[in-house]
């Protein structure tokens, strides 16, 4: 239930910054501070002589702030493209941190592969006691803060963080600097990031921050509705993958991401609005009502001609209009089921109705 | 319908659809052999898409395209195409010779490589466009004018019987309008075609003698005198589209 | 001087050295249209897309011999590709978005499966995660044949299709609208980078995979204007940073590798990107402080 309810917390708060990640396009962006943090959280660790909380959020948030700095002083070299930028800040930055382990903390329990997976399993064992009295897991004060902190950054800034993700130029002359809005996510991120890698680990951090995030995309167009079905995906997932951990035994943070996965592929596939079978439903049916329009028109242009009977043998038709035969008679099919044409003989005749919607067609 | 063959350009019914919003919608033409063509309509109206889509480069809905009575694809070698030139990263590690090259590997084919011919050949276009001096030149240290004809000179290097231009004009210098205008009326004397995307209503009429307006569908098509009138072109630019209708009222006088 | 004989005469150094140097030129010199092609993060993406493949090769075949895991890699980081193509072109998400929802959602259900086989498998899977995380010091002369025979083939490709990978990547319109369909094309050379990832993630790992590709590419460009000479000289700069980590990993006590071969990498990126002739940012300083 610890474990349920923690993971909730988590889901919920990264969901709420990858909406924004999402659509200023900075998904990856989220991927590199989630890595670079491990020299800042050595760091951290080196000065604090041991492993502690807040040095540790100090160290890490230091570090993402370097690393986003990095990122955009070699943008703005002219001389590396964002991405590649990201690609080679992140991992030298998590090279350093992977040595300054080795070369500093050969006996400090800090395991690289902990940071990359992370260990929910274990949230019950790390309880805050005050004095004697058992105030439950810490990671639910860690996890409940940061969802606390991200939701009230989203609903103070809520205007400015709208405003420089969509028009950042206009964001900066109406006097909001999209460089704080920007540093500012950033941090965040980077906050969420070592609360929840504790737990989730590295790479499901950033699994929970776009993959909700990333669904509701493709759900809604609004942008509360998709804050909202962001944080819901997440907070679902959670919920679902730790049942499809008990049930696989196996663990529970590559179980809820494996759930989000099944979330975002289900809304690529099945969303009214922008899925892949709405997509090709709607291009079918402009296909047959172009179709149907072409028919029209060139039934009503040849009536009463004297090679009409020609024009409308079925044959003719998928010559002269360039269709190919299968097409020619889905047309034909979904004219005559509308009662807009009629055959007689393997001709086709207008009926009342298609003869005026052709020649509505013609006077467009 | 047999007639077609004739045409370096048939197009049937072409209907483009861009995120569920037809882009290009129902556009029959057949462009004459032997002239320059414009293509004109305002932002938005689908002329890009409309050379796309007949290069094969977009999917259509509904409609065929034909080249010299063929379908595109069995054509490519009588095809060349001029690109926008803000759709490529100009700081690519390549020589205006190598990128003129490349207008040779459509006859090349698979895996061979360009070699001596090719290269003369490349050498020569580059000439044809006043650009000789430069061939050794990486491409991001050349002017806006001095890209875009090192990219006319690729399409030269394609040796094709019909091209298609992307809005060549935008943002070049007088020196590359002018060495452009000579090239398309040399391409025209020896009896290529050219279909232009064009933007400039008051350049127009000097330029071309054949017009295509287009807005999503196709408003008009013809020889350009009889085509580009002012009931056109508001039918093309909707009636509110003063500056366009002024733009008209100029050409009047002007030719008037 | 002790150093050089060992990387010839000392086993696991050679191997550790063969196994980066090949590694190096084989994401040098696909990195290099990875990068042009502006997909510089497409490697991170492949690299975590591995680990399901390796888990369920594992499952399937009960093997760990590195030929049946590189395939198994291959074909989940193949598959992932596919699935991301799909998802940019077909939906509303944004290239940045899919990396990262192919990249975290293949490396979740990763994570699923490894940790199933480690509770239910017996000791035999111990390794299986040296493929992701790269353990370059158990690095076997079997292993760096493997590697060496997948980069070899990659290479050649690249050799025969050169010139449509080149005229891709630098105008894919135009090159489609000579016959060169740049959706194959494109689908071979990130089958490619694939095979590039697949070895890298046995010397570097998942993690740092993506600046193998990245790095020598982008270094590379700074020193020269000829897309030949920037593939070549990647590929250089990859295998001298591979064999340069490799000898600072064992020069001392408990440095692992990959990450040695990351930061020697990361050296030589930035001595190119302030100090090469022409792009170099120091010759802009020093121009503008003349002006």
């Amino acid at each position: 239930m610890e474990i349920v309810i923690t993971g909730i917390l988590i889901s919920v708060a990264c969901a709420l910054l990858g909406t924004f990640l999402i659509l200023r396009k900075m998904a990856m962006m989220s991927d590199a501070i989630s890595h670079a943090i491990l020299p800042g959280l050595v760091a951290g660790y080196f000065f604090a002589k041991g492993p502690d909380l807040f040095a540790g959020f100090l160290g890490a948030l230091v570090a993402a702030l370097v690393t986003v700095t990095l990122v955009e002083a070699l943008k703005n070299t002219q001389r590396v493209g964002g991405e590649s930028a990201i690609g080679i800040v992140f991992p030298a930055m998590f090279a350093l941190g992977t040595f300054l382990v080795a070369r500093f903390f050969e006996n400090v329990h800090l395991d690289t592969d902990a940071v990359l997976f992370g260990n929910i399993e274990f949230v019950a064992f790390d309880r805050l006691f005050i004095g004697d009295v058992d105030f439950g897991p810490q990671s639910y004060y860690v996890a409940g803060a940061l969802c606390l902190i991200n939701l009230l950054f989203i609903t103070v800034f809520y205007k400015e963080l709208k405003l420089a993700t969509f028009d950042a130029g206009l964001a900066a002359t109406l006097g909001f600097s999209p460089f704080f809005i920007h540093y500012a996510l950033m941090a965040l991120v980077s906050v969420t990031s070592v609360g929840a890698f504790t737990s989730v680990g590295a790479v499901l951090v950033v699994a929970l921050m776009i993959v909700p995030a990333a669904a509701a995309y493709l759900l809604t167009d609004k942008l509360p509705m998709m804050i909202g079905l962001a944080a819901g995906i997440g907070a679902l997932s959670a919920v679902l993958g730790y049942g499809l951990a008990l049930a696989i035994d196996s663990s529970v943070a590559g179980a809820i991401v494996s759930v989000a996965g099944a979330f975002f592929f289900a809304a690529m596939l099945f969303s009214p609005s922008h899925g892949l079978i709405a997509k090709a439903r709607r291009i079918e049916r402009q296909r047959v009502q172009i179709g149907l329009e072409a028919l029209l028109v060139h039934l009503l242009n040849h009536e009463g001609e004297e090679g009409e009977a020609h024009e409308s043998e079925m044959l003719h038709l998928s010559s002269e209009l360039r269709w190919l035969p299968q097409f020619a008679q889905q047309i034909v099919g979904v004219a005559a089921n509308r009662g807009l044409v009629m055959q007689l003989h393997g001709h086709l005749i207008l009926t009342d109705n298609g003869r005026r919607q052709g020649q509505q067609l013609m006077v467009h | 319908m047999t007639t077609s063959t004739s045409f370096p350009l048939a197009v049937h019914d072409l209907t483009v659809v861009y995120r569920d919003k037809p882009a290009i919608q129902d556009v029959d033409v057949n462009i004459p052999a032997g002239k320059l063509t414009a293509i004109i309509g305002p932002n938005g109206a689908g002329k890009s898409t409309f050379l796309k889509a007949v290069l094969d480069l977009l999917p259509r809905v509904a409609g065929t395209v034909e080249v010299f009575g063929k379908p595109y694809r069995q054509q490519r070698q009588l095809v060349g195409y001029v690109p926008q030139r803000a759709s490529v990263d100009w700081d690519f590690p390549t020589t205006a010779l190598d990128v003129v090259t490349m207008g040779t590997y459509g006859k090349l084919g698979w895996v061979k490589r360009p070699g001596k011919a090719e290269h003369d050949l490349a050498r020569q276009c580059l000439e044809q466009v006043g650009m000789a001096d430069f061939s050794s030149r990486q491409i991001s240290q050349l002017s806006g004018g001095q890209q875009q004809r090192v990219f006319l000179a690729r399409a030269l290097a394609q040796d094709a019987e019909v091209y298609f231009m992307d809005e060549p004009f935008v943002g070049v210098d007088a020196l590359t309008e002018r060495a452009i205008i000579t090239l398309l009326q040399d391409l025209r004397q020896r009896g290529k075609t050219v279909v232009c995307v064009h933007h400039d209503l008051d350049s127009a009429p000097e330029y071309f003698d054949w017009v295509m307006l287009l807005n999503v569908r196709l408003i008009a098509a013809g020889p350009f005198d009889s085509t580009f009138t002012a009931g056109n072109l508001r039918k093309t630019y909707g009636g509110a589209m003063k500056a366009a209708i002024d733009h008209f009222a100029h050409f009047e006088q002007s030719k008037g | 001087m002790n150093l050089l004989t060992d990387l010839i005469f000392d086993y696991t150094l050679r191997n550790i050295a063969l196994g980066a140097a090949v590694l190096g030129i084989v994401s040098g010199m696909l990195g290099s249209f990875a990068v042009l092609r502006r997909q510089g993060l497409l490697g991170d993406t492949l690299a975590h897309a591995a680990l399901p493949g390796i888990c369920i090769a594992y499952l399937l075949t009960g093997s760990k011999s590195p030929l049946v895991l590189f395939l198994g890699a291959a074909i989940s980081g193949w598959v992932a590709t596919l699935v991301l193509l799909r998802i940019v072109r077909e939906t509303r998400i944004k290239e940045d978005s899919a990396l990262g929802v192919v990249l975290s959602v293949f490396f979740g259900v990763g994570i699923m499966l490894l940790t199933f086989i480690l509770k239910h498998n017996d000791a035999n899977q111990a390794g299986l995660d040296k493929f992701l995380f790269g353990q370059a010091a158990t690095v076997t002369a079997e292993d760096v044949n493997t590697m060496t025979i997948l980069g070899v083939f990659a290479l050649l490709v690249v050799a025969v299709l050169y010139k449509e990978f080149k005229i891709m990547t630098f105008d894919p319109n135009f090159a489609a609208s000579l016959g060169f369909n740049d959706r194959w094309l494109g689908v071979i050379l990130t089958s490619l980078i694939v095979v590039a990832v697949v070895i890298g993630l046995r010397t570097v790992g998942v993690v740092l995979m993506s600046a193998m590709l990245v790095g020598p590419a982008v270094a590379a460009r700074q020193w020269t204007n000829r897309l030949e000479a920037m593939v070549l000289l990647a590929g250089f700069f990859g295998a001298l940073s591979g064999v340069a980590g490799a000898l600072i990993s064992v020069s001392e006590a408990n440095l692992p590798t990959g990450p040695m071969v990351i930061l020697s990498l990361t050296v030589i990126v930035i001595i190119s990107l302030l100090f090469a002739p022409q792009r170099g940012i120091l010759w802009d300083i020093k121009r503008f402080s003349k002006a």
